[in-house]
């Protein structure tokens, strides 16, 4: 963040890849790629490729970690080495393991974990290609996984991100805008209700402009939530 | 394209609370009734509920399962019933005569790797109990099990086990269904049996099966 860089993101209201600053980028989204998972999703938004698998409710080891009264939800994020231009060290990264609790806290909200006591909901994302926009990306395909495994759910989980790039407000940002933009918003939400379940920020500003990027991204969102509707009803009609 | 029944997602308005009770696989929020699951809904005698399309299996008291025998213990069996949950069938639960512990090795009964035919007697929370005191408990001998979404077990066993009928007649097999997705099929044609029971599984949202497994078992 705040790097500097004298090329100019946005040139005559077009971006990098020619989008409108409104603008979401292709979206690819596939279920049940995995055929070992209980569900698997794979989502692509523009250039970043996120695949998710969930496995359960299955029993919980070691047992301590047990909840009397409701399952509980274990979630991974992982970038896979070849996902970046650098090779990325494997293992998990101060990042990846922030990433992989903001996750389970923003994926929790949505499901019924009471239903199931004592048991656990295993979630795996395994980014493929990065491009910016990872963690909303596994998200999106978390939201599906968990679907297409028959976890109760009050609503699926739509993730799309916001933020600032040459003093214009854009949503769905790329991985050279995410690097030297001046800022960006993950935002993830229940869309029936609208409820935010997770919003974090990542640069500077102002109370207003957060409050635009908020209402701009909860309205793009729709497109991704219509996407997911679409392509989970797909499975099962042909 | 071949005609499907009609499928809601997580957090679909299915329905209001003022017309429609909220039956299984659907919450009720501000009045209204939304579905849990990806499924087929369902609208029978006033409520509204939604059979999902995947999923585990959650013992519930009354269902007949078919459950394999995982470890003898002291005085009883813990039973794999295809759940997240495992089992248990105590002595007192699973045989009719009086057993004298000294003596006898609880084996005799029941053994490691038995197929048994039981009824879910108690769920609490995580503990649930097995019995073989109904008329329909039995183990079961030979045979080859199946494993489908349990789900679409009512699919399987179709209106009044009009599809469950047709399959045993026009294969000359014995099927015995759990509530729990295990299907124990014996008999003649073993294999044509599974393939229907299989087709049922990955086409059970389609309108018209019954003709397509007819069809199927017919050639």
């Amino acid at each position: 963040m705040g790097m500097k860089t004298k090329e100019k993101l946005i040139v005559k209201g077009k971006r990098l890849d020619g989008r409108k600053p409104d603008e979401i980028r292709e979206i690819e989204m596939k279920v049940g790629v995995i055929p070992n998972a209980d569900g698997s999703a794979q989502v692509r938004f523009g250039n970043t490729i996120a695949m998710a698998g969930v496995y359960g409710p299955r029993e919980l080891f070691p047992k301590h970690r047990q909840e009397a009264d409701k399952a509980i939800i274990q979630c991974r994020y992982n970038m896979a080495p070849f996902s970046v231009d650098e090779r990325k060290r494997p293992g998990p990264s101060r990042r990846a393991i922030e990433i992989s609790k903001v996750t389970r806290l923003a994926l929790e909200p949505a499901l019924f974990l009471k239903d199931y006591p004592e048991m656990v909901v295993d979630v795996y994302i395994e980014i493929l290609q990065a491009d910016g926009s990872t963690r909303v990306t596994g998200i999106n395909a978390a939201s599906l996984a968990l679907a297409d495994a028959g976890v109760p759910m009050k609503d699926l989980v739509v993730a799309l991100s916001g933020g600032k790039v040459d003093d214009t407000l854009v949503i769905d940002l790329c991985g050279k805008e995410d690097n030297y933009g001046k800022a960006d918003i993950p935002i993830v939400f229940l869309p029936r209700k609208k409820e935010i379940t997770l919003l974090q920020m990542d640069g500077q500003l102002t109370v207003q402009e957060v409050k635009n990027i908020i209402k701009n991204v909860l309205k793009a969102g729709e497109t991704v939530y219509k996407k997911q509707k679409e392509v989970l009803k797909k499975k099962y009609s042909k | 394209m071949t005609e499907t029944r009609d499928i809601v997602i997580p957090g679909e308005v299915l329905g209001d609370m003022k017309e429609r009770k909220s039956g299984y696989g659907t919450f009720s929020e501000d009045g209204k009734i939304i579905s849990k699951f990806l499924g087929i809904p369902k609208d029978s005698s006033g409520y509204l509920s939604v059979v999902p399309l995947s999923g585990v299996y959650v013992p519930r008291r009354q269902d007949k399962v078919i459950g394999f025998i995982t470890s003898v213990e002291k005085v009883g069996w813990v039973v794999d019933i295809n759940s997240p949950w495992t089992s248990f069938l105590s002595l007192s639960e699973g045989v009719d005569e009086f057993v004298d512990l000294k003596r006898t090795d609880i084996r005799r009964f029941y053994d490691v790797g038995d197929v048994i035919y039981a009824q879910v007697s108690e769920v609490r929370g995580s503990d649930v109990q097995l019995t073989m005191k109904t008329p329909i408990a039995r183990k079961l001998r030979g045979g080859i099990t199946v494993k489908i979404t349990p789900s679409k077990v009512p699919r399987l066993i179709g209106k009044e086990g009009s599809m469950i009928n047709t399959i045993k007649e026009k294969t000359k097999t014995i099927i015995r269904v759990g509530q729990n997705g295990i299907v124990w099929i014996s008999g003649e044609k073993i294999n044509k049996a599974i393939k229907a029971v299989k087709l049922i599984e990955e086409k059970s949202h389609i309108i018209g099966l019954t003709e397509e497994i007819t069809k199927l078992l017919s050639d």
